[in-house]
């Protein structure tokens, strides 16, 4: 729901508010930027059911469907009996996820092979998904500010938890250098959801470019740019984004 | 030539203004260029830390690539949200 109240109500969500406001009161119309499907108010301010909404309603409906099916199997499969298909696929995705949780938290991974799974995999669904016709998710401000969000509470909480008030003390080491510390505490989830945001935007600016030129061009060289700005680059952000969340807590936990 | 109103004028500086943005982009090009050159050395002088060896090299490239998605950032707003009006 955060992205809800962020389209409507934070002032850095510029992109998408006055990408709103120049598609409606100008002609021109690209086919990259969010567009409005429906307006209401609710007390005053205007909301809008963006076209981010539909695609990330479309990517929970996935995630919910590949879990109940790999639930269904998995509980009924015996151990005695050669593994399907799908089994196999999930084993392996659970291990490689396992493994990368684990080779960089350590002992500590059981509690945050969860969360570090499930953002790798929503993440990487997200990016991936603007192969599929949809507007990727996380071409959205509104949705990548909330993962950063996420991760600076996590950090905190964990290292509330491990140090006590001397989580804070380590803040203000050298003393004449506090203001700094704490700027360069709050720049993690900015620079964490930024990176993720830049990346994926500038590949469906790219994209949209592209399918902007005349039509005899337009026939294979969207397929080689699809593998590099969706697939590749989709990739390589989710496992970044996971990795860097790992770093940082596994930085406060001391580890 | 006299005709050019107000408005066209801050939508012309703004395109130029988004190109000059992107001159941003060249820090991270030398500096992941940089990080894989440095990879390349590690993998040739231990082949058995590859996959290590690129995962760290991913991670620092991608923190690299911050300073240059701001300028990125910075040159989008200029173009299509077009702030000054």
């Amino acid at each position: 729901m955060g992205n809800l109240i962020f389209n409507a109500a934070g002032s850095i969500s510029c992109l998408c508010e006055a990408t709103a406001d120049t598609a409606k009161s100008s002609s021109e119309d690209f086919s990259f930027m969010i567009k409005l499907l429906k307006e209401f108010k609710i007390g005053g301010q205007t909301l809008y059911i963006t076209s981010t909404h539909i695609s990330l309603v479309i990517v929970t409906i996935t995630l919910i469907i590949m879990a109940s099916v790999v639930n269904r199997i998995v509980k009924k499969a015996n151990a005695s009996d050669t593994p399907g298909t799908i089994q196999n696929i999930a084993e392996l995705v659970v291990g490689m996820l396992d493994n990368m949780v684990n080779s960089s938290m350590g002992k500590e991974s059981k509690r945050f092979v969860n969360y570090i799974s499930t953002l790798f995999i929503f993440v990487l669904l997200c990016n991936i998904s603007g192969l599929f016709g949809l507007r990727a998710p996380t071409a959205d401000y509104g949705v990548t500010l909330p993962l950063g969000l996420i991760t600076f509470c996590m950090i905190h909480y964990c290292g509330i938890k491990k140090n006590k008030m001397k989580h804070f003390g380590d803040m203000c080491k050298p003393v004449i250098l506090t203001p700094i510390n704490i700027i360069g505490e709050l720049a993690v989830p900015i620079s964490l959801s930024l990176r993720l945001f830049g990346n994926i935007m500038s590949g469906t600016v790219l994209m949209g470019l592209i399918y902007m030129l005349p039509r005899y061009v337009t026939v294979g060289i969207p397929a080689a740019a699809h593998v590099y700005f969706d697939i590749f680059s989709g990739c390589i952000q989710a496992y970044v984004i996971s990795m860097l969340t790992m770093v940082y807590i596994s930085d406060k936990i001391g580890d | 030539m006299e005709n050019i109103t107000g408005q066209e004028f801050i939508s012309a500086m703004s395109a130029i203004g988004a190109g000059i943005a992107m001159i941003a982009g060249v820090g991270p090009g030398i500096g992941q260029g940089y990080a894989a050159g440095q990879a390349a050395a590690a993998v040739g002088r231990n082949p058995g830390a590859k996959s290590d060896i690129t995962s760290t090299m991913l991670l620092g490239q991608a923190v690299a690539e911050t300073t240059g998605l701001y300028g990125l950032a910075v040159a989008i707003i200029l173009m299509f949200v077009k702030p000054f009006k």
